[in-house]
């Protein structure tokens, strides 16, 4: 693959070519060496014929199930010297698109960013929209709670995936078969109160689409109940297994430190022991009105980050129950005439409504000069938006702070001094989701 | 074909006649159709949806298609699930050079198969511009059920199609070159050593 | 439901324009906001980074060609390219943004790779994509579009539409 996917200067170029210097910038910087292991590193053998490393290439198709990612790995045996991700295989141009859909369409775009998650790439973007608006203090309650419970299904679904991913590329192939089965069910959910199974632009600016459809606290309810068993029986799979610690405990091990400088979030950075959880700590919506634990490791191993995402979906699943308490009625979405659509009987009756409903789709709604950044915790760590704005109604810019963007750079990092057998293990455990790397 | 009698219990001795007939070109396509291997080509969102569809739910096992290989030289079907981007377009077109004949391409998505809600600079407008399409899913994602739907579109080409079509005429699917070996009247003896 | 926490009010006093290390500090709804020069750049980052903002959250760039009238404290004077770094603070818990100009006939600004080695790939994407460049940068390649494309993508006067497939030398 290399013939023809040749990214020139993107490359990890051979030892040969680099001066011992330029090694110490790229591996000892960002590596955090002692300089002198970083010139050690640098010190070619005198004869280039002793030089015993190789250089091989993964990807961008290759069979563990992350999408194209791409992987340079320098071998010298077994064991991984450098690595270097190459990404922009999947480069979607959504950043540039995004300026052409109004803030009413902008949901579209970026819930196809990180398609694990899309009902929190959609809340960061209807939040940073509603501070843009100023309006984001006056959103109804009922609105604010269903986000919360739509953000906290998606974050179970999600962790549900990374089960089986991360069990497939171990081995654990029955894991795959039940994390989706799992999974299935959580879309089933979505299914019935957005319409579709992934991608719904169901929050956007100003509130939710559409109300919880009937029966909705039952069908939670039959997930709640059903899953604590299901989350036993991965416990039994794979938790207590020998050969899964094995293959984890150990593997692909980062420091606070290091996370911390390579701004790594999420589960990555709560591995190593940091506890920073956006929910928590810099709390939006109503997090704080609810009660939950963060969920931190101790050694930053693939192990740790495996177990902190099981445990998060149990902690989900405690959010969730507070919420359905909680769930308060009325409205699910702000009645502010510049913002939201008329309801729909009222476009029955009225010209008026129906020229306003027209003009809201088509023309969108103006938003106020300026720009904000705001982050919220998605389940690969902090999803950020930052929109900048002109006063049109689309977004003079708009960019996404993309989790798995950065944190993916902490992979040559994870590998460093590991086997190339223990390669896919790392990946898999830092759960990137390649539509969010290269939007 | 020949006249089964009750298989299950009797085996292969309840067939009436110990001898099947009909045409090698029938039984080739039925089995193609029937263990069509799909190469997992996933890109996006789609490709979730395509994963959903081999799990448990959805079951794509009964379609003979639950192997997804990881080579393209064990594949047959090519599921292009996802968005195709200009960096990726040369990586795709070599994994189909990659797969063996006889090969099919579905294009799972709108994207894969136009460029989708996604047309700007980044994105190759329809997967058909790199290699040829037999069936195209729509949806964004598609859901699993129109996967299969276009799977079992598939499996009608591939049963009602020629085993060996062209590609310079029909313009898709499988371009299978055989030098045609003319028929000899030597007979082949049996049992004689 | 604010997603920030602002700074602790000791930065912020009565008049309009607070200065932060020399750097006028704006309060942009509820956010701090500095506007630092591309001198100091540097320099002020480094500052922060020893007073608690250790984290580099996210960088990026925005083209102001299409909108020069933006809004900025006095001072400042507006430029075609905008670098926009996000710093988290975490045990005090609070933002920064700063905001440094970045004139278009010399788009480069110093590489921040040595304080926040977690920049690398965000500062190859913003090079990639609007083609200001770091100096100082281990790596300076693009990271998104394939090696040989031309152009910038993400800059104001680069068309969105469709472009025909490119190949690189690929067989038929
Ligand atoms: S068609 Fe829709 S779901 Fe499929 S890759 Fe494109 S955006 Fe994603």
């Amino acid at each position: 693959m290399t013939m023809i996917a040749n990214e020139g200067a993107q490359e990890m170029r051979p030892r040969s070519e680099l001066s011992a210097r330029e090694l110490f910038r790229e591996v000892g910087a960002v590596l955090r060496m002692s300089e002198a292991e970083a010139s050690a590193l640098g010190d070619l053998p005198e004869d280039p014929e002793d030089d015993q490393t190789m250089v091989i290439n993964m990807g961008p198709q290759h069979p563990s199930t992350h999408g194209v990612l791409r992987l340079m790995l320098e071998l010298q045996g077994e064991t991984v010297l450098r690595c270097k991700p190459i990404i922009g295989y999947l480069h979607t141009g959504m950043e540039k698109t995004a300026e052409q859909l109004t803030f009413m369409q902008g949901g579209t775009n970026v819930t196809r960013m990180d398609y694990l998650s899309p009902l929190n790439n959609e809340l960061v973007f209807s939040l940073a929209t509603e501070k843009l608006l100023g309006i984001d203090g006056d959103i109804p309650e009922r609105a604010v709670w269903m986000r919360m419970l739509l953000s906290e299904l998606n974050r179970m679904s999600s962790h549900l995936l990374f089960m089986a991913t991360n069990g497939m590329d171990l081995g654990a192939v029955s894991m795959m078969i039940y994390g989706w089965r799992e999974r299935e069910e959580v879309l089933r959910f979505f299914q019935k109160v957005t319409g579709l199974r992934m991608n719904h632009n169901f929050i956007r600016p100003g509130g939710l689409a559409a109300d919880l459809p009937a029966g909705w606290r039952d069908d939670v309810l039959r997930l709640l109940d059903m899953l604590p068993d299901r989350l036993e029986e991965y416990d039994v799979l794979m938790t207590g297994q020998p050969i899964w610690r094995e293959r984890l405990q150990g593997v692909g091990v980062i420091t606070p430190t290091e996370a911390l400088a390579l701004g790594a979030t999420g589960p990555i950075l709560r591995s190593t022991g940091v506890e920073w959880d956006l929910r928590r700590d810099m709390p939006y919506l109503h997090y704080d009105e609810v009660e939950f634990d963060v969920v931190v490791g101790t050694y930053g191993d693939a192990f740790d980050r495996y177990a902190i995402r099981l445990n998060e979906i149990r902690e989900s699943m405690r959010i969730v129950r507070q919420i359905l308490d909680r769930m308060p009625s009325g409205d699910y979405r702000i009645q502010d005439k510049k913002v939201t659509p008329p309801p729909r009987a009222r476009i029955d009756e009225s010209m008026e409504a129906l020229i306003h409903h027209f003009k809201i789709f088509t023309e969108g709604f103006r938003v106020p000069e300026g720009e904000v950044y705001v982050g919220i915790e998605s389940p690969r760590g902090e999803i950020g938006c930052y929109i900048a704005s002109d006063g049109s109604p689309t977004p003079y810019r708009m960019h996404m702070r993309a989790p798995s963007f950065v944190n993916i750079q902490c992979l040559p990092h994870m590998m460093r001094g590991g086997l190339v057998a223990d390669a896919v293990a790392v990946i898999s455990s830092v759960d990137p989701v390649l539509g969010e790397v290269d939007r | 074909m020949g006249v089964v009698g009750d298989v299950l219990s009797d085996g292969l001795g309840g067939l009436s006649h110990n001898v099947i007939t009909g045409r090698i070109e029938d039984l080739v396509k039925w089995a193609r159709s029937r263990s069509s291997w799909p190469a997992s080509f996933g890109l996006a969102c789609c490709a979730i949806e395509m994963m959903a569809t081999g799990a448990a739910h959805y079951d794509i096992s009964r379609f003979g298609m639950e192997v997804f290989r990881a080579s393209p030289r064990q594949a047959d079907i090519m599921i292009v699930a996802g968005r195709v981007s200009q960096k990726m377009a040369p990586v795709l077109r070599q994994v189909y050079d990659q797969m063996m004949e006889p090969k099919w391409v579905i294009s799972m998505g709108v994207c894969a198969s136009s460029g989708g809600m996604f047309n700007n600079y980044a994105i190759v407008q329809g997967v058909d511009q790199i290699v040829p399409v037999d069936v195209y899913a729509p949806g964004c994602p598609p859901t699993p059920e129109t996967l299969i739907h276009a799977i079992e579109t598939l499996h009608g080409l591939i049963e009602s199609g020629e085993i060996m079509r062209r590609r310079e005429v029909t313009g898709a699917g499988a371009d299978v070159h055989v030098e045609e070996i003319p028929a000899t009247s030597v007979p082949v003896l049996l049992g004689s050593s | 439901m604010s997603a920030e926490v602002t700074t602790d009010g000791t930065e912020m006093s009565e008049d309009e324009v607070t200065l932060l290390h020399g750097c006028p500090l704006v309060d942009s709804r509820g956010q701090q906001v500095l506007f630092v020069s591309r001198d100091r750049y540097l320099e002020v980052l480094r500052l922060l980074t020893d007073e608690g903002f250790a984290m580099c959250v996210d960088l990026t760039a925005v083209d102001y060609s299409r909108f020069m009238t933006r809004e900025l404290p006095d001072g400042v004077t507006a430029e075609r390219f905008e670098v926009v770094v996000n710093l988290l603070d975490i045990s005090a818990r609070r933002r920064l943004r700063i905001r440094v100009q970045v004139p278009e006939n010399d788009p480069s600004v110093p590489s921040l790779f040595d304080l926040h080695p977690g920049t690398e790939a965000m500062e190859r994407e913003v090079f990639d994509m609007f083609g200001i460049a770091f100096s100082d940068h281990p790596d300076p390649s693009r990271i998104l579009m394939p090696e040989d494309w031309i152009g910038h993508p993400l800059r104001k006067d680069y068309e969105t539409g469709s472009i025909p497939v490119q190949f690189k030398g690929a067989p038929s």
